[in-house]
């Protein structure tokens, strides 16, 4: 009997423990939101996380961008030339690049680089009675470790995203006009009739809810880290792997909310 | 002796699942009394003193700062109480990402106002971390240094100048001396006994430390299996009488207490 039965318990476990850490994670997104708007704010550790995340990961959001276009436009033109249709590269790249590629790569290069990097320093706070010190000093965790990085993520991503647009059709543009034969004029010209506000400002909202979600995740899994070194480790991929998981599934649903017809 | 205790806890309970942590502690500190309570590992006691300052919600009880109750006032007046806490921690846990004087200019701007209710100014704090290191044996250059630049025994120092940094009237120590050897461990207590002395503090010591225990504290008590077993003076921990404590301070392995398997 057991054999039916134990595959249903696990099952279940699994379905209380998601449910548990679903309720966890919105109560404390909630909570840190709430201290975004109660003073104190704590401006210099806002400054600090704003450029952590924004400036220090320009290097590799550019880089990939700039790959991204330029391999969009190599992949585009192999299978549209067997149909004659090589003139709508410089549409699929700048859609491509605006709408899907640019926030979400970012944003999964930026979930590696700062969401790991946010959960093990505060995870780190945590096992050595850092959080607890700030307790004791006045200061509320959630207000001077949470709020800023929320606020930070959430500003910093559509900066980067924008950024990242830009180097990504340029990278399509430079692929399409030195390899592919190109006309650089006719080029830019398709590339700006493709494009439209609609796309761009998605592209920038799904940034600053990548921003604010790698935030919440990095914040959240390091301030409830247990156990030590091996604890904060957990804490960290968990951060980076829910952070990723998190940003796939809100793309859809963003993407379906402003362009499903 | 005043009528109120600066501290008073009554029937303070608290389990973390089926294992009862604390079992119904009653303590009285009297004000400027320094106060020791000994036990094992796991006995409870760093339960006790994260309850008190409000990092742990206990199931039942009350704890009094003055006649108001912690646990059931307002949050803003129960970090207002909480506020004339100092704590120095077992590991220092100093803010590894400042350096030595911003840790203490922290402690300084989080509790001191100036005349017009204003934190002090992050310079200000900076030049005041300088006295605050001398008080408690260090150079003011240390400030300069990161914490991971420091030995043990230093972390320790400055985990103390913080936690005084603020003019508490209530410290909280967690094994002030664990990890630094006898002769630091009796700088360490020194420094503690000044510090209360000067500040006219009331103090709460946890150790399982006898020779820190006795320097450190006024009265004692023993904690175990979540349960107050012994109060009195810490300069009777020695020659108790009471079987358990003679167990645990002379360190014997027969006797009342019991070692279990730790699940």
């Amino acid at each position: 009997m057991n054999f039916l039965l134990d595959p249903v318990a696990a099952l279940g476990r699994a379905t209380l423990a998601l449910v548990r850490h679903a309720g966890a994670l919105t109560l404390f997104a909630l909570l840190g939101l709430s201290h975004l708007v109660r003073p104190p704010f704590y401006w210099r550790v806002f400054v600090a996380s704003l450029i952590d995340i924004a400036y220090y990961s320009l290097p590799v959001v550019a880089l990939t961008a700039v790959f991204s276009g330029g391999v969009i436009a190599l992949q585009s033109y192999t299978g549209f030339a067997q149909y004659h249709v090589q003139s709508a590269i410089a549409g699929i790249v700048v859609l491509a690049v605006v709408r899907e590629l640019g926030p979400v790569l970012a944003g999964l290069m930026v979930a590696g680089r700062v969401g790991a990097a946010m959960s093990a320093e505060i995870g780190t706070m945590r096992v050595t009675d850092q959080i607890d010190a700030l307790y004791t000093l006045s200061t509320d965790p959630m207000k001077y470790l949470v709020a800023p990085r929320l606020l930070a993520g959430t500003m910093a991503l559509p900066f980067l995203v924008a950024i990242a647009d830009i180097l990504g059709v340029l990278g399509g543009f430079a692929v399409s006009t030195t390899k592919l034969g190109f006309e650089p004029g006719a080029y830019i010209i398709a590339t700006f009739n493709a494009v439209k506000p609609l796309d761009v400002t998605v592209g920038l909202v799904k940034a600053a809810v990548f921003g604010f979600l790698i935030a919440l995740l990095g914040c959240y899994h390091g301030y409830t880290s247990r156990g030590g070194a091996e604890g904060v480790g957990a804490a960290t991929t968990s951060a980076v792997v829910s952070a990723s998981i998190l940003l796939l599934a809100f793309d859809y649903l963003i993407t379906d909310l402003f362009f499903a017809q | 002796m005043s009528g109120t205790p600066k501290i008073r806890i009554r029937g303070l309970t608290k389990s973390f699942g089926e294992k009862k942590v604390l079992d119904g502690i009653d303590l009285d500190v009297e004000a400027g009394t320094s106060y020791v309570i000994i036990g094992g590992s796991g006995s409870g006691k760093s339960v006790l003193l994260r309850c008190i300052l409000g990092l742990i919600v206990p199931d039942e009880g009350s704890i009094e700062i003055d006649g108001e109750d912690l646990l059931t006032t307002t949050s803003a007046r129960r970090a207002a109480l909480v506020a004339r806490i100092g704590m120095l921690f077992q590991n220092g846990a100093l803010f590894d990402s400042m350096s030595v004087a911003d840790n203490i200019g922290f402690g300084l701007r989080a509790k001191l106002r100036d005349g017009a209710g204003h934190k002090l100014s992050r310079a200000e704090a900076r030049e005041r971390s300088g006295d605050i290191l001398k008080q408690v044996g260090l150079d003011p250059s240390v400030g300069l240094l990161s914490p991971s630049e420091l030995s043990g025994g230093m972390q320790k120092r400055v985990g103390l100048a913080r936690a005084i940094a603020g003019t508490p009237e209530i410290l909280f120590f967690d094994e002030p001396t664990t990890g630094l050897d006898p002769i630091m461990g009796a700088v360490i207590d020194g420094l503690i006994v000044d510090c209360v002395k000067r500040l006219g503090s009331t103090a709460i010591a946890i150790t399982h430390d006898m020779a820190s225990a006795r320097r450190i504290g006024d009265q004692a008590a023993m904690l175990y299996h979540g349960k107050l077993v012994w109060k009195g003076l810490a300069s009777n921990l020695m020659n108790s009488g009471d079987p358990m404590v003679d167990q645990f301070t002379h360190g014997r392995r027969e006797g009342p207490i019991k070692m279990e398997l730790r699940r």
